[in-house]
């Protein structure tokens, strides 16, 4: 026995080191049928770490104090050691973690991937994102640009509409009349401590509820229906080495698009980093236009569509709570006797095509300022997301599938 | 478990309760822990002194000029109305949403047609009542502030487009819900104004 057995042997015996290894990656069977799409999940944890570690370096220079935090990020940006890049690599993992969620959902929706028996990973996999969006709205306000400041003061003043309450939710929320340095401090708290670890628990149990079922696959039918002698699935190949190396690839062209936006175009263009975030936060002068970022904008725009009604405008915050709320039901919504998009019916597929087109659309308009006519666009787009949640426990059931394939087909 | 099976029967039901006290004491002991976290999120008690009254001298704000003080972090206008703004308000009632002030956005003393305790100062809060950005001033009448020639004067949300008059009351058919509200406020002397309490007895 070689030294490195011995101690291999030794840790073994202490912690299930080797057990783990296999369990998760060495014998951890995935359909051999992976495709383009499946590169998002791995990519999400890629940025994850990035945000994790460029944020802890981030937190040793800057100041969560109004007084000083516009100028502790400038410092970081000037006179800090290569404090713009690891400033521009949070700034921009953001965005891109955003980007590859969504490519990652739109994938679970194409291929069925929240259908029994996934729908914890599907459910964990939306509280995922809920925790996303909060992480990000927090750390928008610490730069405390302008942006950061009215946009949260938005934000914090949707708490404000709900009836009774609100008003005080609102200010225990912000612990001061308007969004301050108590603010500030807390949002900081919140966005370095609490959110991460969340985050990280909850990617924890999207991955052990994923291999404990196994992946899906573009064509949506279990691989573990047919499997060999030894009890492996007959189209399946262990996670390492194949889907390491796959992913490898994925991550080389990743960071290559990642490093493109860091070092030429930081900003980009405004929906990266918004202009008026460069001014320091003025809480007596609100900018001429407000836009939340790009992930926002759709929801945003739902909450615009809707108009106030008796006198307050807790509708319009519901409908936007709803618009994410209704992704968790989504496992028993869809009724269709197949998963894949491949073997579904043309309705199921005019229906996700209007549902992006849509979502996209309300994303479009959410950045703009509000018009007569982008308003009933809105109201259009809204009504679509809407019903294509709603309406699809029949459109689903009426649909004409196409039989499934016994086995993968590669 | 062999030797309960041989004769020592368990009394589940005593076993039931001591969960059942021990999860319910320790809930209340979490709750206990919880109340001291939550309560620590509130305004502190600097903060809210910072919230404290504020004192303004209005002499100097000619008629048809405005003055924004900060009260509790907040913008408060404080507008010197002229005889023309205060002739064009009730000429408009139509096209607002609560011309009444029906709702409870103003003190009581503040519910008439000017929404003020003088009619030709109007103090308001300066923050929109849809999602609290600040609105700007359009005080001038007609096409002078770029609102188009019927314009009474009022004021004008840039984020979502909500107007307002020059008694801070919303227009219909815009995304603010209600008028601006109007903070408790009282007159010290003839140009001294303190704004966040109201008068005594009032």
């Amino acid at each position: 026995m070689s030294a490195l057995q011995k101690v291999m042997g030794w840790v073994d015996d202490r912690f299930p080191l080797t057990a783990t290894y296999k369990a998760h990656l060495s014998e951890y069977y995935a359909p051999k049928n992976f495709n383009f799409w499946y590169f998002f999940g791995s990519l999400a944890l890629l940025v994850l770490v990035i945000q994790i570690v460029t944020g802890i370096f981030l937190t040793m220079n800057y100041k969560p104090d109004a007084e000083l935090a516009f100028t502790s990020v400038e410092y970081i940006m000037r006179d800090v050691d290569w404090g713009w890049l690891i400033r521009y690599m949070h700034s921009t993992g953001a965005s891109m973690f955003f980007v590859v969620v969504y490519l990652h959902m739109f994938r679970g929706l194409m291929y069925g991937s929240y259908r029994k028996p996934r729908e914890l990973i599907w459910i964990f996999g939306v509280l995922i994102y809920l925790a996303l969006m909060a992480e990000a709205f927090l750390g928008y306000l610490l730069p405390w640009g302008q942006m950061s400041y009215w946009g949260a003061q938005v934000i914090v003043n949707l708490f404000a509409a709900v009836p009774f309450i609100g008003e005080d939710l609102s200010i225990w929320i912000r612990g001061d009349y308007v969004i301050s340095d108590a603010t500030l401090n807390r949002f900081f708290a919140f966005h370095v401590i609490a959110l991460p670890l969340v985050l990280i628990a909850l990617v924890a149990v999207h991955l052990v509820a994923l291999h404990e079922v196994g992946s899906n696959n573009p064509d949506g039918v279990e691989i573990k229906k047919h499997k060999d002698a030894n009890g492996i699935p007959l189209d399946g190949i262990p996670f390492h080495p194949y889907y390491t190396v796959k992913d490898i690839v994925g991550v080389i062209v990743f960071l290559m698009v990642f490093s493109a936006i860091v070092f030429f175009a930081p900003e980009m263009g405004g929906y990266f980093l918004e202009a008026n975030n460069f001014v320091p936060a003025d809480s007596l002068k609100t900018p001429a236009h407000i836009a939340p970022l790009w992930y926002f904008t759709p929801f945003y725009a739902i909450l615009r569509a809707v108009p106030p009604m008796f006198g307050s405008q807790f509708p319009g915050v519901v409908a936007m709570g709803l618009s994410i709320v209704v992704l968790f039901f989504l496992p028993w919504l869809d009724r269709s006797k197949v998963k894949s998009i491949r073997y579904r019916g043309p309705i199921y597929k005019i229906m996700l095509a209007l549902f992006l087109v849509s979502f996209i659309g309300l994303g479009y308009l959410g950045l703009l300022p509000s018009t007569p006519v982008a308003t009933i666009f809105a109201q259009v787009f809204s009504v679509i997301y809407f019903l294509f949640f709603l309406l699809m426990p029949w459109y689903t059931s009426i649909d004409k599938t196409k039989p499934e394939p016994e086995r993968v087909t590669g | 478990m062999s030797q309960e099976a041989e004769g020592q029967k368990v009394d589940t039901s005593k076993r039931k309760f001591l969960i059942a006290a021990t999860s319910a004491v320790g809930g209340v002991a979490a709750v206990g822990v919880a109340v001291p976290l939550v309560m620590s999120m509130l305004p502190s008690a600097r903060a809210k002194a910072a919230g404290a009254p504020v004192e303004v001298d209005i002499s100097k704000i000619e008629p048809g000029m405005m003055l924004t003080v900060e009260w509790r972090g907040k913008p408060v206008w404080v507008v010197n109305r002229t005889k023309e703004m205060l002739a064009q308000l009730g000429k408009h009632d139509d096209k607002l949403a609560d011309a009444m002030s029906e709702m409870p956005q103003q003190p009581d003393y503040c519910k008439n047609a000017t929404r003020s305790i003088k009619p030709e100062y109007l103090v308001a809060v300066g923050i929109c009542t849809h999602l609290g950005c600040s609105p700007s001033e359009k005080l001038k009448l007609g096409g002078d502030s770029g609102m188009g020639g019927d314009w009474p004067g009022g004021f004008f949300c840039p984020c979502h487009g909500s107007t307002f008059d020059l008694a801070a009351r919303v227009y219909k058919g815009v995304p603010a819900p209600t008028n601006l509200v109007i903070p408790p406020h009282q007159y010290l002397s003839d140009v001294r104004l303190l704004i966040g309490v109201d008068a005594k007895g009032a």
